[in-house]
């Protein structure tokens, strides 16, 4: 479509999405090398300034992957998760930058495609909103 | 503690547009605690001040500073090497903390980044309420242990209005009628009576109404 390559972060718990992560490894599907993984032990322990970093280092695109609400190991991690990135769509929004630009999936730890394809379709929403900048 | 909220972003941005050095300055009191002006926020504040200046391709310096207290001279005093290097200065500490800066530091352009609400407490995490008025005489011994003047609508003080309904206050279906449950407190602890007891009308020139206030203790004065 266009030669824009979108930035994006990626913020995964260990327990859920890196385990799909590997799942994913195993079917040899592999992400897209513009998608950074970060892991974190939970993603109720992401806060919204991690979340608006990457936007502050240039990234074009954020999100969370973590696990179903009902199955996070921590109880209430995701939700809050969910939370604190409903709060930065609306930082976004004030800065007049599209909301789309970060998200947050509930994927199954067994689900390997999930987790690639996830990042494919975040890669293709960031590049028809092209750059931040 | 006192409680506030954070300043719509786009105010902020209108606020320092013509600046290229900006200190944010936080507060480790009342606003670390109710999630509005501690380092964390700082941090926020001031990320979200340079995603905006690379989107509009501008040239920003944001510093962050986080004052243990900004209503005490003492840590206001933190910052006097480095405030003049900057052009503004945003507080997100209470309303007090950006007038002790601009006191101490009268040439400094000095901002409010949050909207000070009210004193009151967390009820839930997330959920602050309104609980002293600061009248200056504290009478919530008399009503059961409850404030009518910060929470009553009208800040009555010797019983409800006409329009309390069935425990909610006629302004909101969502503010209880606070003097609804002074009542049921005091029936509760077996002091209806109380309420009865002839008090003189409360004297507000120790509240706002006496003009601004000013405490001395002697004993504390150096
Ligand atoms: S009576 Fe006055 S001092 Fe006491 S809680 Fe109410 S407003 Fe505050
Ligand atoms: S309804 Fe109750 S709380 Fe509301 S103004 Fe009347 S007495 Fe005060």
């Amino acid at each position: 479509m266009n030669d824009f390559k979108p930035q994006i972060i990626a913020f995964c718990c260990t327990n859920c999405a890196s385990s799909a992560a590997q799942v994913a490894e195993g079917m040899k599907k592999t992400l897209p090398e513009n998608v950074k993984i970060i892991q974190v032990p939970c993603t109720g322990r992401i806060e919204v300034l991690h979340l608006l970093k990457p936007f502050e280092e240039g990234a074009d695109g954020v999100y969370v992957a973590g696990c179903q609400e009902d199955s996070c190991q921590y109880v209430s991690g995701i939700t809050k998760a969910a939370k604190r990135v409903e709060h930065v769509k609306k930082i976004l929004e004030e800065l007049d930058i599209e909301p789309e630009r970060i998200s947050v999936f509930n994927l199954y730890a067994g689900k390997g495609h999930e987790f690639v394809q996830v990042a494919l379709d975040m890669t293709d929403k960031i590049k028809e909103l092209g750059p931040v900048m | 503690m006192i409680v506030a909220e954070p300043k719509p972003i786009k105010e902020i941005l209108e606020m320092v547009k013509d600046f290229k050095k900006v200190l944010i300055i936080g507060c480790k009191g009342c606003v670390t605690v109710c999630n509005v002006g501690g380092s964390k926020e700082v941090g926020i504040l001031a990320s979200t001040l340079r995603i905006d200046a690379k989107k509009n391709g501008k040239k920003i310096e944001v510093e962050e500073h986080t004052l243990e207290r900004q209503c005490d001279p003492e840590y206001v005093d933190e910052i006097k090497d480095i405030i003049n290097d900057y052009e503004a200065v945003i507080s997100i500490a209470c309303g007090v903390g950006p007038q002790f800066l601009s006191e101490r530091f009268p040439s400094a352009r000095v901002f409010p980044g949050v909207n000070t609400k009210f004193m009151g407490g967390a009820t839930e995490h997330g959920i602050w309420s309104e609980r002293c008025a600061g009248c200056g005489q504290c009478v919530i011994h008399y009503f059961g242990g409850i404030c009518p003047i910060a929470r009553c609508s009208k800040s009555l003080l010797n019983g409800p209005c006409g329009g309390s309904d069935h425990g909610k206050c006629e302004i909101s279906k969502d503010v209880d009628c606070i003097w609804d449950i002074i009542v049921r407190k005091m029936m509760e602890q077996d002091r209806l009576d109380e309420l009865l007891e002839f008090k003189p009308p409360k004297s507000w020139t120790t509240a706002r109404d006496g003009g601004p206030r000013q405490l001395i203790r002697e004993e504390l004065v150096i």
